[in-house]
């Protein structure tokens, strides 16, 4: 990354786990009101 | 053809549609990330300027642009739901904001890792990165408004109002700042002005917004069925829909 | 209808009197932060002159903040806010009203005293009246606009915060312009384009907030 890969992987890596985050996140809160359902 | 505009404005019946829904636009933007980092990582040149930490862009002028669409988008639903009283709508909004939320931090911070090797600091008052900043607060008193109301319709039409408040003041936010910018001599160069972008990076550029798009609506519709399971868990179809898991 | 708005503004106002430390907090709190800059950037006469408006600026929306909990608090708790809003006078006048009087107890007093705040700072006396009308345009536009934040978070715990963290996002135009206005008469472009686009703004708000804030009352209150 012609001496960039810092600010372009830092950049990318973070965006990822961002949302991987928020998916996880909804899928967490999907699962509790499925069981306060119950 | 009337029928059907409301037969999907109940809860109920809008469920399983944005369930289908999500599916089809994640794999959407699954799709157009993959076609957009391809092109934007291997077929786009190098940048003559910035060499490649200019690949950034690929993130971050679509979330830039994502999170400023979303808090539209957002006002619109709010403002349909106090128009109309309509539960879903409000529900909408409310589902939208989280992920506005997250665009707009993304777009921040690779805004802040471009404008570092770029500018040589980590934030600079540029016009589009502080009126991003101001979108982010925007975006979290929202939510904040939201989350100190116990009552859900209350809660609902107070965020309505406050994103209506919100949407006419952007406008007035964004051309303030880009005044006080200019007048201060903020950086000579601007993010977002390339002189001439080569094809394949506007190319990959567009195709990554798409992705976002899709991916936005995904994730708002499937935060917008847990909002309906939780609002609506007294209910016939949502005991319907739990047994149906187990 | 006159009669009766009259009669609101002169409520409030009495009502303040009777409780003069709330006027008093707020000028305090004013002067206080003003003067606390100083001391923490150091006493340079150029670096203060710089930085003057944008301190009195923000001082001043901060404690005008302070004072926003208490436009519809008070009325809220012991009643009179519903009977206002069951009244014949139209909500939006009678917020109007009481966002008038409001900015004559907390935010006319910020900008009487901002001439003699603004000498701490060194400011020669153009720059001191572009800054101090600049406040007396731009403080209306704050009690107006930080009233609907007001109307949406009455009665919710931790409302004061809150209420802040609403309303300092859609100030910020009003600061930029605002102090903008005497950093331009400091550098002798005069601050007329400015005040006018605070005038303007002030226009705007005044025909908008007040309806903006009655129909956030009428969410709160049900």
């Amino acid at each position: 990354m012609g001496g960039y890969a810092v600010y372009v992987w830092g950049s990318y890596v973070v965006t990822f786990v961002l949302i991987v985050a928020e998916l996880l996140v909804l899928a967490r809160r999907k699962r509790n009101a499925v069981e306060l359902i119950r | 053809m009337s029928m059907n505009w409301f037969k999907y404005s109940s809860p109920q019946t809008f469920f399983p549609l944005a369930g289908r829904l999500a599916l089809v636009f994640g794999a959407l933007a699954l799709l157009a990330c993959a076609v957009g980092l391809y092109l934007g990582f291997f077929v786009a040149p190098t940048d003559a300027q910035q060499g490649e930490s200019y690949r950034i862009i690929f993130i971050h002028v679509p979330a830039a642009w994502m999170s400023m669409f979303l808090y539209v988008v957002m006002a619109f639903w709010a403002g349909l739901g106090l128009a109309f009283n309509t539960r879903l709508s409000g529900m909408m909004a409310s589902a939208i904001a989280p992920t506005g939320a997250l665009f707009t931090f993304i777009a921040l911070w690779t805004g802040s890792f471009w404008g570092k090797p770029t500018w040589g600091t980590w934030w600079v008052w540029d016009a589009r990165l502080t009126s991003e900043l101001i979108l982010l607060f925007l975006y979290l008193g929202f939510m904040a408004l939201q989350a100190a109301i116990d009552d859900p319709r209350r809660a609902d039409k107070a965020g309505a109002l406050l994103a209506l408040v919100g949407v006419v003041n952007v406008p007035i936010i964004y051309f303030s700042v880009k005044w006080w910018n200019t007048l201060h001599q903020g950086a000579s160069v601007s993010l977002t002005k390339a002189p001439s972008m080569a094809a394949t990076m506007l190319a990959g550029m567009l195709i990554m917004t798409f992705g976002f798009w899709f991916y936005g609506i995904a994730a708002v519709l499937l935060r917008a069925r847990c909002i309906m399971l939780e609002r609506e868990h007294a209910s016939d179809w949502a005991g319907r829909y739990a047994k149906g898991i187990a | 209808m006159i009669a009766a708005l009259r009669c609101v503004i002169l409520r409030d106002l009495r009502l303040a009197a009777r409780r003069s430390s709330d006027v008093l907090t707020v000028v305090l709190f004013f002067v206080i932060v003003v003067s606390l800059f100083p001391l923490g950037i150091g006493p340079e006469p150029k670096l203060l002159r710089t930085v003057a408006p944008g301190v009195l600026w923000v001082a001043a929306l901060l404690a005008s903040m302070l004072a926003l909990g208490r436009v519809f608090a008070a009325d809220h708790a012991d009643g009179t806010l519903e009977q206002m809003m069951l009244g014949a006078t139209p909500l939006g006048l009678v917020v109007a009203a009481k966002v008038f009087a409001h900015w004559l107890i907390s935010g006319l007093p910020l900008v009487l005293i901002s001439p003699v705040l603004a000498l701490q700072f060194d400011l020669s006396q153009e720059v001191l009246g572009v800054l101090a009308l600049s406040l007396a345009l731009g403080t209306p536009v704050l009690s107006l606009i930080g009233a609907i934040g007001a109307g949406l978070t009455l009665g919710l715990r931790g409302a004061g915060t809150l209420l802040s963290l609403l309303v300092l996002p859609l100030y910020v135009p009003v600061l930029i312009i605002g102090a903008g206005a005497a950093d331009a008469a400091a550098s002798g472009l005069g601050g007329n384009a400015q005040l006018l686009l605070l005038g303007a703004m002030l226009i705007f708000a005044g025909a908008f907030a007040p309806w903006a804030a009655a129909a956030a009352l009428r969410i709160s209150v049900e």
